[in-house]
């Protein structure tokens, strides 16, 4: 199996820093822009930054939608950052209604935040909770819990699925902050940007990916 | 629980770190990549460069600078001073800025705000404000190094700013700035309070209850450039002072 990580480029993506942070942790990464390439990899990430509906439609049009999904089903390994971690659920509601992956099932809201001394975007450094699963601990192993990891975002993921969630966050209220089931990875927080903990995390999913 | 940022910031001029006050008897203070290591390493939760290089030619090096530093830090980087197109933005944030911080350029042409956000996202720009106590109050935004006084009122750029898009607001007073007896909190207030976007606090930091008052005005970030440049106080120091007054901050259990 090949022993690259391909990290998608479709347009939405905080790519440099990825690359960048994967090649500290001593991995081969590349940028793929095709669908077809991905299968060649063996394993993927999939960042992104900006808004749910163009992020889901370009996915789409491309056809990484099913290349994704294909790649899941061969039992690779993909990890889902911020955006991209979103677009793992079922729908996401920014600025409108708008199909996502449904690798997971759940959805992707706005915070509403009663407490209005909280700000938006969730921007920064905040605890999470660790769950007590054989996954979260692959995805966590050398951290311990209530560590801090870097959060930048509006929308907020909740889960059906709770034996796949890996953490929780709390900003008014508890929020699913990863997942992390088979082969299925990812974090609303950023690793690439969260020192060395978030290293720690990719240098898990490194490890068992390849 | 969300922590209070605990920010410092580079002055870099053509590719160094300086100090000095007010741009005058500059000083080389280092290589910035080593300097932001350093911090990283001492706790620093994010890292502003402020490009202070006045000519025009030296100004390709920030971008070789932000790439070199994104390569070794794995925290978030925001890169402010002299950024005056969408371009410019483009060419920061692909070289590995996470942030991108606009100020004399957003009040010339606010309508960058809204392009810019439009094309990176909200979350990379923060829109810096020079801001200075004019009457009771009441402040004025001051632009070009506080040169230039342009009778804006700081409060309402502020607003104005957040609903063209900004994610954030550097809001530093020039009253304070450089005197080391704390932030301006009154400004910190009702900057705050008027706006929905993380405000980080700069300008007068002295010692480390001066960061836990910004914190109780409303401060999401805080942030120090010579105190920390000059040794006076380490972050160490101030997140474990913030810490000993239950304000939350990233690490705290380590320091």
């Amino acid at each position: 199996m090949s022993k690259k990580i391909a990290v998608i480029d479709y347009g939405f993506g905080n790519i440099e820093s990825v690359l960048k942070a994967l090649n500290f942790c001593k991995a081969q990464a590349e940028t793929v822009n095709k669908p077809e390439a991905l299968s060649g990899y063996g394993a993927a990430i999939l960042p992104g930054v900006g808004s749910f509906g163009p992020a889901a439609e370009f996915l789409k049009i491309s056809g990484f939608d099913e290349a994704v999904k294909n790649y899941v089903k061969s039992g690779k390994m993909l990890y889902g950052i911020c955006l991209g971690f979103q677009l793992f659920f079922t729908k996401g509601f920014e600025n409108g209604e708008h199909e996502g992956l449904d690798l997971i099932k759940g959805e992707v809201k706005k915070f509403d935040l009663k407490d209005k001394s909280l700000k938006i975007p969730h921007m920064g450094w905040n605890t999470v909770k660790t769950a007590e699963n054989i996954y979260a601990r692959k995805m966590f192993k050398g951290i311990e819990d209530g560590e801090s990891f870097y959060f930048v975002h509006s929308y907020y993921a909740l889960t059906q699925d709770v034996s796949k969630s890996s953490s929780v966050c709390d900003y008014g209220g508890d929020f699913c902050s990863s997942i992390a089931f088979e082969n299925v990875w990812g974090s609303q927080f950023h690793p690439e940007k969260s020192g060395d903990k978030g290293l720690a995390v990719l240098t898990n999913f490194i490890k068992e990916a390849l | 629980m969300l922590g209070v940022r605990v920010i410092p910031c580079l002055d870099v001029n053509k590719g160094r770190v300086v100090k000095g006050t007010n741009f005058i008897n500059l000083q080389d203070a280092g290589d910035p990549v080593e300097v932001a290591k350093r911090y990283n390493a001492e706790g620093a939760d994010e890292v502003v460069f402020l490009d202070i290089t006045a000519s025009h030619e030296g100004r390709d090096t920030i971008a070789d600078l932000v790439k070199k530093t994104s390569e070794q830090v794995f925290i978030p980087l925001t890169v402010g001073g002299g950024i005056r197109t969408v371009e410019d933005i483009r060419n920061i944030l692909n070289a590995g800025a996470d942030k991108v911080s606009l100020n004399s350029a957003a009040v010339k042409d606010p309508e960058i705000i809204r392009q810019a956000s439009q094309r990176f996202g909200a979350q990379c720009i923060v829109v810096a404000i020079d801001a200075k106590k004019t009457a009771q109050s009441k402040w004025t935004v001051f632009v070009h190094g506080g040169r230039i006084d342009t009778q804006t009122d700081a409060v309402e750029w502020a607003k104005k700013a957040v609903s063209l898009g900004a994610g954030e607001i550097l809001l530093t007073s020039m009253d304070k700035d450089g005197t080391k007896d704390g932030y301006d909190i009154e400004l910190l207030k009702e900057v705050s309070k008027s706006v929905s976007v993380p405000v980080i606090a700069s300008g007068g930091a002295g010692t480390v209850d001066h960061f836990a008052q910004a914190c109780y005005a409303g401060a999401s970030a805080v942030l120090a450039a010579s105190l920390f440049h000059y040794g006076q106080l380490t972050i160490k120091e101030v997140k474990k002072y913030l810490r000993s007054k239950q304000i939350s901050v990233r690490g705290a259990g380590n320091v």
